[in-house]
């Protein structure tokens, strides 16, 4: 969002610049402890974050750690072939889209959900004290929630527990593939939704009240509401989150799978991510690694690029 | 509030009754199932073996007994994991608030010689980045593995929590830095005096962001740190509770006939979040808070 400010605190300065230099070079000057400010923020993006993507060079070569960048030898597309041809690819791409999907499918509309019923609440503070707590699961640690979910999901946790009680066979559900997607998918709703609706919230106290007051007046039901009042007023929250959303259907974060998955697991556990993980820093094999790593990230960036274009052309939402 | 007042006065439909009875139920239950899980941890954590073998710990602790917490607060290695992680929350939260202000500052200045390009310089990271393996190579490069520098470091700016912040500085009145200006301050001046005084409530929320953000991650800790003395709390926890790994604790473990492994892992998990629960209650409206200023931006 541009800001109002119109006058600068620098109009002061510009007039003791001399002449005859030319316009960068004043600026520049001008602007001398502004630069002197963002010096180190700049080191910060050049070392941190754009050598990285020099270093993305790697993939179209065999890296050698001694030689470096500059010495190793030149393949081409080799590494990439190797990862598209391999029979694990589909694997890999198939487990990332589906866990991804799945996501979508349970995570997206939850927080929607939880929005509208927590804004029907006619108590001001059992609203409060139920958001507070839905947020919770959001500040508690990746490797905590995973360490409840291994101890819970044992073959005698408290999950198998309670099976028992029914007369059921204790399962060891993290060691079987068919239910992988439903641990993750359900903890991750689990961990976020309370989180995740903040922004409906936020984004429903902006209703005026005096839409509510009209459709009472034209005897409109709770459901009328719901539907042609508050629906319609967080829609263009919704669009653009679903965007970002689409945008990220490639770009599954490993760190909660790298705690979750084992080695009977990986036919429905192992992703993208954490296959990098595994054959670049376990293995070794960066530059083979750094390629299917790009291999995700322009996907991901393809994906971004259209599903923004999309909502530009079905609404009026989009990201830029 | 007049929405509030008018509720009431449609009370009348059976429908909307039954609507909020259900509502109410629903909440309870989502606050249940939110709670549960580390009510159990904890209840579990202070009983005593034979009662977690008969699976009768269910909402209340039984044979209460506080040996695992005596055998974690024993036990040198988390000891040391726990000031790993406050040493590592403390410099690197203190590195991301003062590296983003330093970033936001000038580019929430309109008469920021090159404010366009540099706003593309940072914005461009947040769609593409280098990848794990790149970084790790830099990290590499600069010789920072095993080092509390490779934690703190690479993550200095989130670009996000950044933007966040300009967009809190261009909404601050400017007459004060004018001001200020006038009074022969230069920008440096004005960032430290004036700048960051008036943005306490978003110094507030990023301090908390960062914070968490810190205490809580273990995957860079366990990628760039190789020796068990620098391990902060959760990769540490990760071993013991995911991994299952105890190995050091065995020996304790099976000379107290009161507890078991569990009752160790889940007060290792208590002894993790409860700083977060302490601090929680009071800080959370900022965290909110910071939702909501991202959240009008975007």
């Amino acid at each position: 969002m541009p800001s109002q400010r119109s006058a600068s605190p620098t109009v002061q300065s510009r007039q003791n610049q001399p002449k005859s230099l030319p316009k960068p070079l004043r600026e520049i000057i001008r602007c001398k402890y502004l630069y002197l400010i963002f010096l180190i923020p700049f080191i910060y993006y050049i070392v941190f974050q754009y050598w990285p993507m020099y270093g993305i060079l790697i993939s179209f070569q065999d890296y050698n750690v001694v030689k470096g960048i500059s010495g190793s030898p030149w393949v081409g597309f080799k590494h990439f072939e190797k990862f598209l041809f391999d029979r694990y690819f589909w694997t890999l791409v198939r487990n990332t889209l589906l866990i991804n999907v799945y996501n979508l499918l349970w995570g997206f509309p939850a927080p929607i959900l939880l929005a509208i019923l927590l804004n029907e609440l006619r108590s001001e503070r059992f609203k409060k004290v139920i958001q507070n707590i839905s947020y919770l699961p959001h500040f508690i640690s990746t490797v905590v929630v995973c360490g409840m979910l291994v101890n819970f999901l044992s073959s005698d946790g408290m999950v198998n527990q309670i099976i028992k009680l029914f007369g059921g066979e204790s399962i060891q559900f993290l060691m079987y593939p068919q239910y992988f997607r439903t641990i993750y998918v359900a903890s991750g709703v689990w961990q976020s939704v309370g989180w995740n609706s903040i922004i409906y919230l936020a984004a429903l106290t902006g209703i005026d009240a005096e839409m509510f007051e009209a459709a009472l007046i034209d005897g409109a039901n709770r459901w009328h509401r719901i539907r042609y009042i508050t629906l319609p007023s967080i829609a263009p929250t919704i669009s653009i989150m679903l965007i970002l959303n689409l945008g990220r259907l490639m770009n599954l974060g490993h760190e909660k799978i790298l705690l979750l998955y084992n080695g009977s697991t990986y036919e429905t556990a192992d992703v993208i991510s954490t296959y990098v993980y595994r054959r670049g820093l376990l293995g070794n094999d960066f530059s083979y690694a750094t390629a299917v790593n790009l291999f995700q990230a322009v996907i991901g960036v393809i994906l971004v690029s259209v599903s923004n274009q999309i909502s530009k052309k079905v609404g009026e939402t989009s990201l830029w | 509030m007049l929405l509030k007042s008018r509720k009431p006065s449609e009370n009348g439909g059976i429908g909307s009754r039954i609507f909020d009875f259900c509502n109410v139920l629903f909440m309870l239950c989502l606050a249940f199932i939110t709670l549960y899980p580390m009510y159990n941890i904890f209840i579990v954590s202070i009983s005593s073996a034979e009662h977690i073998y008969a699976g009768t710990v269910n909402f209340l602790p039984k044979g209460i007994n506080f040996d695992a917490y005596r055998m974690v607060f024993k036990n040198d290695s988390i000891w040391r994991s726990f000031g790993n992680s406050i040493l590592y929350t403390t410099v690197g939260t203190a590195i991301n608030v003062v590296c983003s202000a330093m970033c936001a500052y000038p580019l929430s200045r309109k008469d920021f010689y090159g404010r366009g390009f540099f706003t593309l310089f940072v914005a461009v990271t947040m769609f593409i980045s280098g990848g794990m393996i790149p970084s790790y190579l830099v990290v590499n490069q600069l010789r920072l593995i095993n080092t509390m520098w490779a934690i703190v470091l690479p993550g200095a700016i989130s670009t996000y929590n950044m933007i966040i912040m300009r967009t809190f500085f261009q909404n601050l009145p400017v007459s004060l830095q004018e001001s200020a200006y006038l009074d022969g301050a230069n920008d440096i001046t004005i960032l430290f005096k004036v700048v960051l005084p008036l943005s306490m409530p978003i110094i507030a929320t990023m301090t908390l962001f960062y914070a968490v953000g810190h205490w809580n991650s273990y995957f860079n800790a366990m990628i760039y740190l190789n020796s068990k003395s620098k391990f902060p709390l959760q990769v540490l926890l990760r071993e013991i509770v995911v991994a299952g790994n105890m190995a050091d604790e065995s020996a304790d473990l099976t000379s107290n006939i009161n507890i078991i492994a569990i009752n160790f892992k889940y007060a290792v998990i208590v002894i993790t979040v409860v700083p977060i629960l302490i601090v929680y209650p009071f800080l959370q409206k900022h965290f909110t808070k910071g939702v909501m200023i991202g959240a009008i931006k975007g």
